[in-house]
């Protein structure tokens, strides 16, 4: 039998890990999307929390801070990955009932959407502080509720200066996700590194990774660029 | 300002973490054990020497090698930006864990070749390649911040300097240089706290840092505490370069202050 060529091994063919490799890149898009609505949503919360007369809210939220923002990525995966099972059979043992395994997938997500939060709740900050007391005020002037006033006037402008600094977090959420690869999700990375040991190519195949990897932090650009035009829409007049 | 009351929210989710630090006082409490204390205590103590030497080393080679990528970034010649452009959007866009494999498992495959100039000592050590692979990475992102620094010197100040006949290099060094560093600063010491979080990462290709240890401990145990512990000393590290930056911040820009 011939050595198969590169061709057939990037292909999708006998020899071709080009099928386990799309699965990867899908994995890989998949976890990213999953985690960023949460991330998303508890960056904001803890914004929130971080600008509220509250001593108690801002205490609360600047550890949480703290502590996703200061421990490596892969740790805060480890201690998810092998610290929630525990904590949940404790949890689960005391309720009366079995045992369960957290996947990888759901460990990267938690793991992944707390560093997420950590962060984007520190760009969210900084933007709300760029928008000016005014806003509030004529809101306030125009009897708006104050949760109306967030929604129709202030959160329109949020999205607009925060959107560099998240999409510098999408960019991070996206290769962070590499990562999770080591406690078993099939991604890119994971399935390359599997044709890379049974094909004996690592080179090829680490250097796919790689060119995939920029090829969907190129594809992000792009989808970035198009919701900056987005949200600067109603600016173009002025 | 009026005073700042908690109010129930805040009083709640205080309060839940003031109950997860108890429990994780009573758990560390309760798995207290001296014999593994012994036993993975100066293992941990040599991680954390590895993990330190690891970054030092690569933020100041990082250092050497942005120096000419930001130059090039900015420079007339077409070639060289291009160059430095794709430098640094191949070692920003991709995960370093993939650089890693890249180069620790992927130079492998060019064993001879790295022979034959002499370079084969230096791919085959796993320290070497994480190193390397964690120098030429921190390099695009510094490469970044001195190019953003350096451009965010006005123009004016250039003129003005050259107006009073002072040659390029002199601008350079003792009117752009020390605006510019002003600005990076606070980049700066981010890429080494970053630096300090990424080189974790090393663990996987068995590099026994800090996190590498961890591992190799919790292998052997079984025992969670191992990565409480890894935590406890990350975070430590991490608290303890913000607090300096802070301070040294303060006292480079104290001529800012009004």
């Amino acid at each position: 039998m011939n050595a198969p060529s590169t061709w057939d091994l990037l292909g999708f063919g006998e020899f071709g890990w080009g099928d386990d490799i799309a699965l990867g890149v899908l994995v890989t898009i998949s976890l990213a999307l999953a985690t960023l609505p949460i991330g998303l949503v508890m960056g904001f919360l803890l914004a929130l929390a971080k600008r509220s007369e509250d001593w108690a809210l801002n205490l609360a939220a600047n550890i949480y801070t703290t502590i996703f923002r200061g421990l490596p990525e892969l740790l805060t995966l480890f201690l998810v990955y092998f610290g929630a099972p525990h904590l949940l059979n404790g949890v689960l043992a005391a309720l009366g009932t079995g045992p369960v395994e957290v996947s990888g997938f759901v460990s990267g997500m938690i793991a992944l959407g707390l560093v997420f939060s950590a962060f984007a709740s520190e760009v969210f900050l900084s933007a709300f502080r760029a928008i000016p007391r005014g806003q509030w005020e004529g809101g306030m002037a125009l009897g708006l509720r104050n949760s109306r006033i967030m929604i129709l006037i202030i959160l329109p402008q949020l999205i607009r200066i925060a959107l560099p600094g998240l999409a510098n977090l999408w960019m991070n959420l996206l290769k962070d996700t590499a990562l999770v690869s080591v406690v078993g999700l099939t991604d890119i990375l994971r399935q390359t590194q599997t044709a890379a040991r049974v094909a004996r190519e690592p080179f090829l195949f680490f250097g796919l990774a790689c060119v995939l990897y920029l090829i969907l932090t190129m594809l992000s650009s792009a989808g970035i660029a198009g919701i900056d035009r987005w949200t600067k829409r109603g600016g173009t007049a002025r | 300002m009026a005073p700042r009351r908690a109010g129930i929210a805040g009083i709640l989710v205080l309060g839940l973490w003031a109950l997860a630090a108890l429990g994780l006082v009573i758990y560390l409490v309760n798995v207290w054990n001296p014999a593994l204390f012994a036993k993975y205590g100066p293992a941990y103590l040599d991680g954390l020497v590895v993990t330190v030497s690891l970054v030092i080393t690569s933020i100041v080679s990082g250092a050497l090698v942005s120096v000419p990528v930001a130059f090039g970034r900015m420079a007339r010649n077409r070639l060289a930006r291009g160059l430095s452009f794709a430098f640094v959007y191949f070692f920003r866009g991709t995960p370093l864990l993939a650089q890693i494999f890249l180069f620790y498992y992927g130079f492998g495959e060019f064993r001879g070749f790295f022979e034959t100039i002499g370079l084969w000592w230096f791919f085959r050590e796993a320290w070497y390649c994480a190193l390397f692979s964690l120098s030429l990475n921190t390099a695009a992102y510094q490469a970044e911040i001195l190019r953003g620094a350096i451009e965010s010197v006005p123009r004016g100040q250039w003129e003005g300097a050259r107006a009073l006949g002072l040659p390029r290099l002199v601008i350079f060094w003792k009117v752009i240089l020390p605006q510019a560093l002003m600005v990076a600063l606070r980049p700066y010491t981010n890429e080494i706290i970053l630096m300090v979080k990424a080189s974790a990462i090393v663990a996987i290709i068995t590099v026994y840092d800090l996190l590498g240890e961890t591992r190799r401990a919790y292998g052997r145990t079984f025992d969670f505490q191992t990565y409480i512990w890894a935590a406890v000393l990350y975070l430590s590290i991490v608290e303890v370069l913000r607090n300096i930056t802070n301070v040294v911040e303060k006292r480079l820009t104290r001529h800012q202050k009004r």
